[in-house]
């Protein structure tokens, strides 16, 4: 099925690598692939890797990436996955000087994989461990029943995006330990605790009764405190059912397995943006510098002009990213940072500001290392670039039926842009209680910060729950900023303000 | 055994499948098929079958954008449409249309009204010719040249003689070669079934009316071609006088004025009896009405009519009768009356657009 790279190709890789390497992109071995259509929306449609469980979904990504191919509506130049060698793969067919551009643009993701902190806890050797998923699985389904499994695969990825993206940056904790069931709490019948008095007439003076009244509301407070679990609110939710779910044993795998593959492309989508703008940053620079000869000019034009796109109402993360990274070049290769910079109140000044210090390139390395896509936009979107950038924001305008834009000032317009960004554009969505109402039900809390949930999904994403918990399951959220209680108990739904 | 890609897409198609047959009756009389219908495919638009996730509701999600433009410019209507799909996390949120054979979906529909398969009348009585290209020939025209027979005479004929040189494998065919491919005639059996529409355009049939007679046919149609091997299909209108249409003057054409079903009786009967031989083929009329003719007398007409002549040609008569804003009439009664054992007249009443299922459970219940 693989094939290896004709000679042209081979040698055209060579000279890519060759000039990566000379401007300090720093990458795994690259492994190209050179697949036919068919196979290369196989492979997108399993997520970049060749062997996954089975499941209808992929089979669905497949149909409709196999049917878009085939109408003409898309066709997919470059698929890359994050491990160690990093697999690329080809399209057979497409013209050489694409075949250039997608490595060079590979050889951009590679770098970005292997040196942005948030990849550095991804696991590497991910094509076996998809592999040894899809094995397992299929032994389950041997075992209990390919429907079976499958349904409650189902399950599992209607809940995948409940897990806490940044918790890979915390030394990994177990919850167990946390929920204070096994570890006796300390907690008294006698009362608020006195300090040690003298006589007894001294009594009223040491403990005067403003300070009783304290330590008898503290110990009360601990005391409610202990009957809820966790003690702190979770927000992997994954992991607090593989903990404390009465799920069987094959199940409390596959909600690992899957939690697992989650947390594998998590990173991916919390730096779109950087990733491909970084992506672009480099088949751009290292194309018009040195691959391209002069009779692929217009079609590299073309095709990254392709890539550049955005349709008005929609971020083109290409674009942003590439723009933005060649804005931090601009600003530090000419010094425009810094208190002096920021302080100075002449236009004319700031516009030709050039101290020369050729600091832009070690800059924008240094950004792709320690940024996320929320911070990197937060970190150097300013003024000069949403102007630059015509970035607009938009809504909804339920009068006309229609989108709008509605405003151009830059702060809003990175607010909106954050906004869109934090948790990859996902509810944030807790484990308040396990033990809600003292009966073993299971409370989740929406975050709410100014959008509310879609409610059928949510209702359905909640008999999800259900099905995992078997107990009663409640969210709490906000609906048209009333505070709602949704709740399902396994045979009826509820709804009431809270 | 599939593995990969290929079978993830299967359990997929069987499970898109099984939402259509979940929501056939839906389809069946919502009429939302017609028009979506290729040469062989249906493309139906399946409910959204995606997992459900805790998301933002899409309307209160403003967003980003790039480009031209002072606030208030609208960028266009409702939702967006997706992006490029990029590696890994992509959503997947595409409205689903799926294609379906015919035979497939009359296998549904089979399945959904416990259909019995029609057993020809006459079966195999007509006899079709077909060509195959399957002998082989030394004369024969140049766009039928067998170009590898050719060049293997060729060399049989270089080795024989002795001019073919191995290190030199140059191989010229003379005349004497050349091959050619030939025809056979080849005769099979065929099934070949006519369907005769007739429809009552007076006044009172409004737009509803009409389009529960399209819903029905289209069924009818996918039914009976799943059937047949070859399907003909006559449109007759009629109000006080009948002629004969196409398909799109049929669903779209209103009259005025009285109605005189027999005039479209005669009509069909002409036309069966002109082009289309009972020794030959399959035959079933539809005719639908809202009932009202205009006198007994017609209705008299029409009654000897259908026992004369239609009957006795047709593998089955069906009438249905859909109800109009000015009631329904009574031909159907007096059908039903005058032909209480003949099995070969079926009828139906259909009042509304949900009586489009049970109606066509009575009309191709028959197996006829």
């Amino acid at each position: 099925m693989r094939h290896v790279l004709p000679p042209n190709l081979e040698a055209a890789h060579s000279d890519i690598k060759e000039l990566a390497k000379r401007y300090g992109l720093d990458t795994f071995e690259v492994v190209f692939e050179l697949v036919d259509y068919d196979e290369i929306n196989e492979i997108a449609s399993l997520g970049g890797f060749p062997t996954r469980y089975p499941h209808w979904r992929f089979g669905m990504e497949y149909d409709y990436l196999q049917k878009s191919y085939t109408y003409g509506l898309q066709k997919i130049y470059e698929l890359v996955i994050n491990t160690d060698p990093c697999y690329a793969y080809l399209q057979m067919g497409n013209e050489i000087v694409d075949q250039k551009l997608v490595m060079a643009h590979v050889y951009g993701h590679c770098d970005f994989f292997k040196n942005n902190m948030y990849f550095g806890k991804t696991n590497r050797k991910m094509l076996d461990q998809m592999a040894n998923h899809a094995t397992r699985i299929r032994e389950y389904q041997d075992r209990f029943g390919v429907e079976v499994v499958e349904d409650f695969i189902d399950v599992c990825h209607s809940l995948d995006n409940l897990i806490d993206s940044y918790s890979r940056f915390i030394a990994p904790k177990d919850t167990r330990q946390e929920t204070g069931l096994e570890n006796e709490i300390e907690w008294s019948d006698d009362g608020p605790r006195k300090l040690l008095s003298g006589p007894a007439y001294m009594d009223r003076y040491i403990n005067p009764q403003g300070y009783m009244d304290d330590q008898k509301r503290k110990s009360d407070e601990s005391a409610e405190k202990a009957k809820k679990f966790p003690i702190n609110a979770e927000r992997d939710v994954l992991k607090f059912l593989i903990d404390f779910a009465p799920l069987e044993r094959w199940q409390r795998e596959v909600v690992s397995m899957v939690r697992e593959e989650a947390y594998y492309f998590a990173p991916q989508g919390q730096t779109k943006i950087m990733n491909e703008g970084w992506a672009s940053y480099w088949h751009s620079f290292l194309m018009t510098q040195h691959v391209l000869n002069d009779s692929e000019i217009i079609d590299f034009a073309d095709h990254h002009a392709g890539t550049m796109g955005s349709r008005p109402g929609q971020i083109n993360p290409y674009k942003l990213g590439i723009e933005l990274y060649r804005d931090i070049e601009d600003r530090w290769n000419k010094g425009k940072f810094g208190p002096e910079y920021d302080n100075c109140d002449d236009i004319v000044a700031k516009k030709n500001w050039d101290k020369k210090l050729g600091l832009g390139r070690q800059k924008i390395f240094e950004v792709r290392k320690l940024h996320n896509d929320v911070t990197f936009i937060d970190s150097f979107m300013n003024e000069e670039f949403c102007e630059a950038q015509k970035l607009f924001t938009y809504g909804f305008n339920r009068r006309t039926g229609q989108y709008e834009i509605v405003d151009r000032d830059w702060r809003k317009v990175k607010k909106q842009l954050l906004f869109g960004l934090t948790n990859h554009g996902q509810p944030v969505i807790k484990v308040e209680n396990g033990n809600f109402e003292n009966r073993g039900e299971l409370l989740l809390q929406h975050q709410h910060e100014g959008m509310d949930l879609e409610y059928e999904k949510a209702v359905e994403t909640l008999k999800n729950i259900q099905i995992m918990w078997k107990r009663p399951v409640h969210i709490l959220t906000k609906y048209n900023s009333q505070n709602k209680l949704l709740s399902f108990d396994g045979k009826e739904f509820h709804e009431k303000d809270a | 055994m599939i593995s990969g890609i290929k079978r993830d897409h299967l359990r997929f198609k069987q499970i898109v499948k099984g939402k259509i047959k979940q929501n056939l009756k839906k389809y069946i009389t919502q009429g939302e098929l017609i028009g979506r219908q290729g040469k062989d495919y249906v493309s139906i638009p399946v409910p959204q079958i995606d997992l459900p996730r805790f998301r933002f509701g899409s309307k209160q999600q403003g967003g980003v954008g790039q480009g031209e433009g002072a606030p208030g410019t609208p960028l266009g209507q409702g939702e967006q449409e997706g992006q490029q799909p990029q590696a890994g996390n992509s959503e997947g949120q595409h409205a689903m249309e799926v294609e379906v054979t015919l035979q497939e979906l009359a296998a549904m529909l089979g399945e959904e009204l416990a259909l019995p398969n029609i057993q020809p009348r006459g079966s195999g009585m007509v006899q079709a010719q077909k060509n195959k290209y399957s002998g082989i020939n030394n004369v024969g025209p140049n766009s039928l040249r067998h170009v590898k027979r050719t060049y293997k005479q060729a060399l049989r004929r270089q080795m024989l003689t002795g001019t073919y040189n191995p290190d030199d494998p140059v191989i010229v065919p003379i005349k004497h070669d050349f091959r050619y491919r030939t025809s056979k005639s080849v005769v099979k059996p065929e099934n070949n079934a006519v369907i005769v529409y007739m429809m009552d355009v007076s006044g009172s049939m409004g737009d509803e009316q009409k389009e529960i007679v399209r819903t029905e046919s289209f069924w009818i149609d996918t039914w009976l071609r799943s059937q047949y091997n070859e399907i003909a299909i006559r449109y007759i209108i009629h109000d006080a006088s009948a002629r004969e249409v196409d398909q799109a003057t049929f669903y779209h054409t209103r009259e005025s004025g009285g109605t005189l079903i027999s005039s479209a009786y005669k009509l069909c009967n002409d036309i069966l009896d002109r082009e289309y031989p009972a020794s030959d083929w399959n035959i079933y009329a539809w005719h639908f009405s809202d009932g009202d003719n205009w006198s007994g007398e017609d209705t008299k007409l029409c009654v000897d009519l259908l026992k004369q002549q239609l009957l006795p040609k047709c593998n089955q008569f069906s009438y249905g009768q859909v109800e109009s804003r000015y009631g329904s009439g009574q031909f159907i009664k007096d059908l039903t009356e005058n032909f209480k054992d003949e099995e070969r007249l079926v009828t139906s009443k259909i009042e509304s657009k949900e009586a489009i299922h049970r109606s066509l459970k009575d009309f191709l219940g028959k197996g006829r």
